[in-house]
């Protein structure tokens, strides 16, 4: 379990996160949506510690880990998985080593077992038969299903997703979308996910968290989320013509 | 001047980082085989080429600044020698690798920054500054002195070739020259310098690819910034070492 507690967080004199409280809980796929630059990302990395929050506190199964040194953030590190938005797969790499990177970092593994380790991520996310190719070499969509593979390398207990299925079409963001919610069933991972996507939002969308402008407006399901009398959500959710028109011919 | 400052105290900021004590040690030592490879043995044709050429421009003109029938022309070889050793192969090699490795090491962190790989070995709980750029510290530290001496004696040797073959002087003078009066310590002076250089050249530069904010063109840019403040750190304790060491 994550527990956020009124995060705030400015670069400069410009506040991008303004007193954000939300619970994540284990097993499910916990979703933070808002327009582009609402500070979705901001927030992901402050949740991880890769950028220090000004104000608030972040509760790890109730360990503070804003008070902890880098000696104790790096034991909850190890129990982090995350899926950047870009991918950030290490270019000089190869798949296999991408994947095999935190099992040679931290464990005592041997290469056999490493390997039966890699191939088991890769297969889960339908990656076979690219072990030795580079990341400039796979599509956009492959590049996020290695990432993917790393991140869940180490049997993390937190994966953090920062926009999956951007720059993907419908069909292989779904897939995207699956993977994770199964894997985070499977694992009993606490899951969350960035995204503007609302297909994903239909998808996946057990806990639904809305951002605007830097500030949390609205929390629910999906279910409730196409309810909800929240007018800038609405105006979020109801972007598209064929959601509006779904809207308008439901009463 | 704030920005000089703070960019002075993120630079030893990022050195204790970079210093501090390695996680696993396979690893490093496996990317340090890796750096030496890109870092080292892939700078010797160029350091040979420039070299060869440079020895052969000091001959010459040493040769035709002494047309004068009191000096010995063996004094040619002599002079090649010491301009060679004392300054070209340490000073000048270094200020051409630190246009050709630091753009290289800025614009490889750089990247690295920019599309979030130091963020995710962060995440990781891999301290970042130390895995990427100890090894490139190490490698460089380690292999410049090689190139040093690759340096030295490939300029010595495109002396004597070009030197007897325009006719300046014979090649009995020559060899002669460069082994007359011969100082070793300026061989040990040389490389001081070299070592020192290679640690300007790849921390400098590592911490212009390290801190980028933004896209490629600020990688870009910060591959420039690595080029002329390591070139300028390498003259100014070019200055300093030599008061230092010979004086
Ligand atoms: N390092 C930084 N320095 C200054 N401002 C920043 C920094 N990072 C983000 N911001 C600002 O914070 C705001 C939120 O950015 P963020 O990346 O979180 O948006 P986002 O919701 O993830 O958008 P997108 O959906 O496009 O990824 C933006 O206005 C951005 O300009
Ligand atoms: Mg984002």
């Amino acid at each position: 379990m994550i527990r956020a507690e009124r995060i705030s967080k400015s670069f400069g004199d410009r506040r991008v996160l303004t007193d954000i409280s939300a619970v994540f809980e284990p097993g499910k796929t916990n979703l933070i949506i808002g327009k582009s630059g609402s500070g979705k990302t901001v927030f992901l990395k402050c949740l991880v510690g890769l950028l220090e929050v000004d104000e608030g506190e972040l509760y790890y199964d109730n360990v503070l880990f804003t008070g902890l040194d880098f000696r104790g953030k790096k034991e909850i590190r190890q129990q982090m998985g995350m899926l950047f938005q870009g991918s950030a797969l290490f270019d000089s790499m190869t798949v296999e080593e991408n994947v095999r990177f935190p099992l040679d970092m931290f464990t005592t593994m041997s290469y056999q077992e490493k390997l039966d380790r890699v191939n088991f991520c890769l297969d889960r996310v339908h990656i076979v038969n690219s072990n030795r190719l580079f990341p400039s070499e796979l599509s956009g969509g492959m590049k996020k299903r290695v990432a993917i593979a790393r991140a869940i390398a180490l049997k993390p207990r937190f994966l953090f997703c920062d926009e999956p299925n951007s720059g993907l079409d419908p069909k292989t963001s779904i897939v995207i979308d699956e993977l994770i919610r199964e894997i985070t069933v499977e694992l009993s991972m606490t899951t969350i996910v960035n995204t503007h996507d609302m297909n994903s939002v239909m998808e996946n969308g057990e806990k639904i968290i809305f951002i605007e402008e830097g500030e949390k407006c609205w929390e629910g399901n999906k279910n409730e989320i196409l309810k909800s009398d929240c007018r800038i959500l609405n105006e979020f959710v109801f972007a598209n013509a064929l959601a509006r028109q779904l809207k308008d011919s439901s009463g | 001047m704030f920005r000089f400052l703070s960019g002075f105290g993120s630079y030893w900021m990022l050195l204790g980082r970079v210093f501090a004590k390695p996680e696993k040690h396979s690893i490093y030592y496996r990317q340090t085989m890796k750096e030496l490879v890109s870092l080292g043995l892939r700078s010797i044709g160029i350091v040979t080429i420039i070299s060869f050429f440079m020895g052969a421009v000091i001959t010459l003109q040493t040769a035709y600044n002494t047309e004068n029938p009191i000096y010995p022309t063996y004094l040619i070889g002599l002079g090649a020698r010491d301009s060679i050793i004392l300054e070209f192969s340490s000073t000048i090699v270094a200020l051409i690798l630190a246009g050709k490795v630091g753009s290289n090491i800025a614009s490889e962190i750089g990247t690295m920054r920019v599309t979030e790989q130091i963020d995710a070995l962060e995440l990781m709980g891999v301290n970042s500054a130390s895995y990427i750029i100890l090894p490139k510290v190490v490698a460089s530290v380690l292999f410049n002195p090689f190139l040093t001496l690759i340096s030295i004696i490939t300029g010595i040797t495109g002396g004597w070739i070009v030197g007897t073959s325009a006719g300046v002087i014979t090649s009995q003078d020559y060899i002669y020259g460069i082994q007359y009066a011969f100082i070793p310590y300026y061989i040990t002076y040389s490389l001081i310098k070299t070592v020192v250089f290679a640690f300007i050249i790849t921390t400098v530069s590592a911490h212009q690819g390290y801190n980028v904010e933004g896209g490629s063109l600020e990688v870009g840019r910060a591959s420039t910034k690595a080029v002329v403040y390591s070139s300028v750190t390498i003259l100014l304790f070019n200055v300093i070492l030599t008061q230092m060491l010979l004086s």
